[in-house]
Order: structure tokens, then C-alpha cells, then sequence
């Protein structure tokens, strides 16, 4: 009973200080409650998480885990179930902690029927000691903020050595086509404990290239070290890949898409094959990138034994979560936020939006905003920035604004990417504020166009505060 | 006038650039085309034999694994070639995991030890902890006395002997060791360093240098490099001092 008393006690004080937080505006108080409640009860998580009828669904891996979580959250919500969610990006687990305390009532008893958290790829090890989910899933693998992270292999490492405490009553639900995501499946022991893995990917070789590209990280065969072999990339080093040497193969799916069917900015639609049946899906945010959080979202409903017709509503309820990609409307103009936070996901946004043919007409020429910061949620090295294809720009903007903390380095690099230096200029941080460059950017932009902003984590966030001071967008704990 | 020539030979591509290395062979390449030069960028990968017709050698850095393929890459194929490249003047820059296996040795943190090929008289030990950030190092190359700017993310610590001398001093940052105040090493027409960034778009004066190096060794004779306008690469550069000036970080007078 004293442990009740204390998650109760703690629970309390957690919700109050939530309350307090988000009252005198000191932000959407998404972590500190968490951080107050596990101090007070160190086990909370753990107590929390077991009382959840349906358990927990953690989502994992560099790229994709808040959109995915959002498209999982609507899927969930099509089934009818009440969802607890760690929605803003607190992905750390104080803000796991924070959204089960706000979710719980003072008995420290969940509301909610499920669980559904991202996490950040460096916790999951934290999470799964506290926690055992029902379902777990890892997105993909991509070097991001080696200064914070470390390499590739150093995480896909810390991941293997943290499965084990999963056992027969959990499902691993893991990208096919990433090699090193899916040599984690392959790796567990075999045994009644073993949890269930449920792969997914593509199987359309039309949306492929024959050849790797620079963002490739996973080139070589985790078991015999010689380079992999590809029948189709997709993406980075995402595909249909083979070892010549020891015969290792990508696993196949039981999820995945015979067919799909890009439809520029708008989205994607595709054609599924499920355990549970075959479904038509349409996803309203474009690029092959989200073709893939579709996939993991849909098979994290599989996995829940969801039926199809749920996840096909839900999916197609599905709007982006903040800053991912968000369309806002600023006096007269268009304006698309996306977010960019490594060079598998820029590549992406950059293929998606310069990728089409041109027309050397002025109208297809893009209006750009770039925001690079180098805090230390966004890396605090911008080398990355030239394993990035800029090079895809050139010839195809109007003009590029950058912003940002490394607003100098960005405006160079596109230099060296054949952009025309006349149509690119730096408004940095160092002599600018960046409402200053968000209103140059606006007013560059012709009435009736787009504007596309491409941010860092935190330059997103500082977007998102201003565009809400400037009542644009709302508050981002309010989403 | 014939178009002048320089031919590059970039080692590793797909396996020694998780750092945005790369960032330098673009450089390289543009600032040879924008004063209308072919430059030839060569990929040379693992098992492949060094090309004999090089000007210039890029290597960069690479996680652990890798940097275990090239050693023994450097070892049994790569290794003489280039330093008898540099013996007959081919100009060379190095980065991070490939400036450590260029000098005698890397001891590396699990006691193991990776064989270098003495390149540099330097040898690299696995420090106490990660050195990450960026760098000002003041560097006097082809006789100007100027900064460098970059950034670090290393472990190794590079001490050198009395056969290499420092590319420079450390202003901010770690440099080399974190201990003696020098970052990189220079032998001949060979640099190495730890300076990514990426290094050169930054560094334009230094990106200059190694191309006039390569064009000596390819035309016997030292060919003069027409300016360009380098204004938002200057930008770049002070941008990196100026935000470390503003924290209060930079002994005054030392820029």
C-alpha cells in the first residue's frame, strides 16, 4: 500500500506542477512534471505503465518516431481507444513520466487504455529497464548528432544489449529495410521467450534507384563486414539488400506496400499486403520517408490486432504533428514548415520538393527559408550540412534566406551547391533576430505563393513561438 | 591556354566520410571549375591500388569499424604508395580517423592497437574523454600567417615527435591533444588534422594552397591562382570567431 500512497503522492505534486508551469506560461510543462514525479517515486513509470489495460507502445530509431507515434495515436483513436501520448516531442523519460501523471488520476490510476511514447534513441535502454511495451518499435537508423548520439554502430549496439528483457508477451515491430534495424530481429535468442517480430517494407521497385547514396550509413553486412549488395534503394541506405559473401538476406515483411503511388506535396497512396488482409491507404504527407512511418504505423496496429478498416480510418485522419510538416497561412502566402534534422531526412525534403521536372518557368521556382541552429538538441556540428544534396536547388529557387545560428555556414554551402549566390542571403543570428529574418522571408514572398521553411529542432521551436506570439499557430503543449 | 589539370584521388568515399568530409572534395572541386580547371576527382576504395597520377590525396574520418578496414587497407595495399606519393610532392590532406593512421600508431580504447603508416611522426592514444566543438587554430601555411577555423569530435589524443611540426596553434578548443596547445601536423606537402566542418569551405585560403600544391607537382612548376571572390566563405569563417569572441572565450589580441 505505501507504494500506492507514494505514486499517488507523487502523481499529485506532478500534475500541480504541470498546472503551475503552463499558467505563468513557462512552457507547456512537459518535463519538469515527469522529473518532480520520479524523484518522488523513482518506480513510477514502471507502476504507471503496468496499469494500462492495453500496455504500452514505444516508438523508436532516428527518423520518423513523432510522426509515426501521431499516425499510430490516430489509428488508436479510430479503434475507439483512449490514448496517453507524450505528443510534443518530450521524448526523454521525464516526458514519458509527465504525460502518464497528467493522464492519471490522483490515485495515480491511467485514464487511458494504452500507452504511447516516443523516445529518444539513447533512452530506450532507461525505458525498457522501467518499462516492458507491448509493442516496440524502431523506425530506422541514420547517423544523426554524432557529437550527442555517437556513431551507427554504437547505438544499433546499446539497442541489442537492451532486447533482451523482452520477452514472449511483447512484439518487435522492425524496418526490413533498414539492415541494421532488422539484424536486431534476426539477432534475438530463439526460444518460447522470444518476443514476436513483425517486419515491414516496400516491395515496389518503381519508387527505387539502383545505387547508394552518401547518406548511406549501414553499408556493410553486420555479419561478415564486406558491402552489401542492393536489388533496389529507397532510400539512404534503405532497400532490398543482399551479402554476397554470407548469403545474409533483408528479412521478409509481413507488412508491406505492393504499390506506391506519390502524388508530390499532396501525399502518398499505396496498396498494403497485412497478416490481417490487404488495404488501400492514402497518407496526406508526401515524400517515400512517410510512406514508411505509414508502414510502421499500420503494423504497430497489426501487432495490437487491430483490424484493417481501423487503420485505414486512421491513417487517413491523420494530420502532421508540429513542425514535421505544417502548412500555416501568413497574409496571403502559403507557408510549409518542415522540419530537417539530419542528412537522410533533409535529402528527403530536398528530393520531394526539388526533385520534379523543371519548367525554367519562374513560377515553379521555390520560395526557401532555412533555419540552421547548432544547439545542443540540434547537434552542435553542421558538417552534416555537406552530406546533403543541395545540389538538387540549384536552378530551381527564387531566392534562399538563411537563419539560424550557423545561417553563414548554410549560405555557403549552398554556394558550393551552385545556387545562385545572388539569390541567396544569411540573415544570422549573429546580427539578426530571427523574427527580423522570418519577416524578411515573408515579405519576399509574393502574395498568392508558397514559402517553404525548412528548421532545425530548435529553430523549429523558436519558429513555432513566434509564428503563436504572432498568432499563427497555436502553442505547441496545446496540439 | 590548355586547361589546366589537377587530378585528386578521394580516398574512401563510402567509407572514411561520416563527418561531412566530403564537404572538402566539393570544395576542392569547385574552386578548381570556377577558374575554369578540370579537377578529377578519383574514388579509391578499399583494396584498390593507390593511382599513380595523383596531385592530391583527401582522406577523411569514419566510425570505429571503418577506420579498422582502412588501417588494414593502409597496411596491405594503400600504405607505401602514399608515402611516396608525398615524398615526390603530392600535396595530401587528412582528417580525424585518417590523420591518426597516417601517424606511427593509435592506441584505442579497448587496449587494442591500430598500426599506422608513420606517415607523420605522431602516434595517438584513446584519451580521457571526447573532444567536441569548434576550433580556432592560427596556422601559418605557404607563408600567410592566418586562422583556420573548424570542428573537433574526437577521442584520440595525437602527440607528435620531433619529425612533424604543428599545423598550428590552438586558439579555442582542443586541438591534438587538449594538452600542448598545437592541433595537427604537417610533413612536406602532407597536413593532417582534426578539423572537420567541414574544414576547407570555411578555410578557402587553405583549399588554395593544397590546389597550388597539386598543380606544382602535376605541372613541375608553381602555377599562379587566379583570386576568387570568397566573400560568404569569409563570412563563414568569422561567423565561427565571432560567436566565440561574443562568449568571451578568445585570449584578447590573439586574433
Amino acid at each position: 500500500m505505501r507504494v500506492g500512497v507514494r505514486l499517488s503522492a507523487a502523481v499529485a505534486v506532478g500534475k500541480l506542477a504541470g498546472m503551475v508551469s503552463q499558467r505563468l506560461n513557462l512552457g507547456g510543462g512537459t518535463t519538469v512534471p515527469g522529473l518532480l514525479v520520479r524523484k518522488l517515486d523513482p518506480s513510477s513509470l514502471r507502476l504507471l505503465a503496468e496499469r494500462l489495460p492495453q500496455g504500452g507502445v514505444v516508438v523508436t530509431g532516428t527518423n520518423g518516431k513523432t510522426t509515426t507515434t501521431r499516425l499510430i495515436s490516430s489509428i488508436l483513436a479510430a479503434a475507439g481507444w483512449r490514448v496517453v501520448h507524450n505528443r510534443s516531442g518530450a521524448n526523454l523519460v521525464t516526458g514519458v513520466i509527465s504525460a502518464l501523471a497528467r493522464d492519471a488520476n490522483l490515485a495515480g490510476r491511467p485514464r487511458a487504455d494504452v500507452g504511447l511514447f516516443e523516445v529518444d534513441e539513447a533512452m530506450l535502454p532507461v525505458m525498457l529497464h522501467e518499462m516492458k511495451p507491448r509493442v516496440l518499435l524502431i523506425t530506422n537508423l541514420f547517423r544523426d548528432q554524432l557529437d550527442r548520439y555517437g556513431e551507427v554502430d554504437h547505438v544499433a549496439a546499446v539497442w541489442r544489449q537492451s532486447l533482451p528483457v523482452l520477452g514472449s508477451d511483447s512484439t518487435l515491430v522492425l524496418n526490413a529495410d533498414d539492415p541494421l534495424v532488422a539484424s536486431l530481429g534476426r539477432e534475438l535468442d530463439a526460444g518460447p521467450e522470444r518476443p514476436r517480430v513483425i517486419y515491414y517494407g516496400i516491395e515496389d521497385a518503381s519508387q527505387g534507384h539502383s545505387e547508394l547514396d552518401h547518406t548511406a550509413d549501414s553499408r556493410n553486412c553486420v555479419q561478415c563486414g564486406v558491402p552489401y549488395s542492393y536489388e533496389v534503394v529507397y532510400y539512404g541506405h534503405v532497400g532490398k539488400y543482399f551479402c554476397s559473401q554470407c548469403g545474409l538476406r533483408r528479412p521478409r515483411p509481413a507488412v508491406y506496400a505492393t504499390e506506391v503511388k506519390p502524388d508530390g506535396l499532396k501525399g502518398s497512396s499505396l496498396r498494403l499486403a497485412t497478416p490481417a488482409g490487404e488495404m488501400a491507404l492514402r497518407i496526406g504527407i508526401p515524400g517515400l520517408y512517410n510512406v514508411y512511418n505509414a508502414l510502421a504505423a499500420a503494423s504497430a496496429g497489426i501487432a495490437l490486432g487491430l483490424e484493417t478498416g481501423q487503420i485505414q480510418r486512421g491513417v487517413e485522419n491523420f494530420t502532421a504533428a508540429f513542425g514535421r510538416i505544417e502548412r500555416v497561412e501568413v497574409e496571403g502566402r502559403e507557408v510549409y514548415l518542415i522540419l530537417v534534422k539530419n542528412p537522410a531526412g533533409f535529402n528527403q525534403v530536398i528530393r520531394t520538393l526539388f526533385s520534379g521536372p523543371t519548367k525554367g518557368d519562374e513560377g515553379e521556382k521555390r520560395n526557401v527559408f532555412i533555419v540552421i541552429n547548432d544547439n545542443f538538441a540540434d547537434g552542435t556540428d553542421v558538417s552534416w550540412l555537406w552530406d546533403v544534396d543541395f545540389e538538387l536547388m540549384a536552378g530551381k529557387v527564387k531566392f534562399v534566406l538563411t537563419g539560424g545560428t550557423r545561417a553563414e555556414d548554410m549560405a555557403n554551402r549552398l554556394k558550393y551547391a551552385l545556387v545562385e549566390p545572388s539569390h541567396v542571403t544569411s540573415f544570422g543570428s549573429l546580427s539578426h533576430s530571427l523574427e527580423e529574418a522570418w519577416a524578411q522571408a515573408i515579405q519576399r514572398t509574393p502574395v498568392g505563393e508558397t514559402l517553404y521553411v525548412l528548421p532545425t529542432y530548435t529553430a523549429m521551436l523558436e519558429l513555432r513561438a513566434l509564428l503563436s506570439s504572432l498568432g499563427y499557430v497555436r502553442r505547441f503543449w496545446e496540439d | 591556354m590548355p586547361r589546366l589539370q589537377l587530378v585528386i584521388g578521394y580516398l574512401y568515399p563510402d567509407s572514411m566520410n561520416t563527418y561531412g568530409d566530403r564537404g572538402n572534395i566539393i570544395t576542392l572541386a569547385r574552386r578548381c571549375q570556377w577558374r575554369g580547371m578540370e579537377a578529377d576527382v578519383r574514388e579509391v576504395r578499399s583494396g584498390e591500388p593507390l593511382p599513380k597520377d595523383l596531385d592530391l590525396i583527401f582522406v577523411g574520418g569514419g566510425q570505429d569499424k571503418e577506420q579498422k578496414l582502412v588501417c588494414d587497407d593502409f597496411q596491405r595495399v594503400k600504405g607505401e604508395a602514399i608515402k611516396e606519393a608525398v615524398e615526390e610532392g603530392v600535396a595530401l590532406l587528412s582528417i580525424c580517423g585518417g590523420y591518426q593512421l597516417l601517424g606511427h600508431y593509435f592506441r584505442t580504447g579497448d587496449g587494442g592497437t591500430l598500426p599506422g603508416i608513420g606517415l607523420f611522426d605522431a602516434y595517438t592514444v584513446a584519451g580521457p574523454r571526447r573532444c567536441i566543438g569548434d576550433v580556432i587554430v592560427e596556422s601559418e601555411i605557404g607563408g600567410q600567417r592566418r586562422t583556420l577555423v573548424g570542428f573537433e569530435n574526437h577521442s584520440g589524443q595525437t602527440f607528435l615527435g620531433p619529425g612533424a611540426r604543428p599545423l598550428g596553434k590552438v586558439l579555442f578548443g582542443f586541438g591534438n591533444n587538449g594538452e600542448d596547445g598545437f592541433e595537427g601536423a604537417v610533413y612536406k606537402t602532407a597536413y593532417g588534422c582534426y578539423l572537420h566542418g567541414s574544414l576547407l569551405p570555411k578555410n578557402p585560403w587553405f583549399a588554395d594552397h593544397l590546389i597550388f600544391l597539386g598543380l606544382r607537382h602535376h605541372y613541375g612548376e608553381d602555377v599562379e591562382l587566379p583570386p576568387l571572390d570568397d566573400e560568404t566563405e569569409n563570412l563563414a569563417h568569422e561567423a565561427v570567431i565571432e560567436r566565440i569572441r561574443r562568449r568571451g572565450k578568445i585570449k584578447s589580441g590573439a586574433i
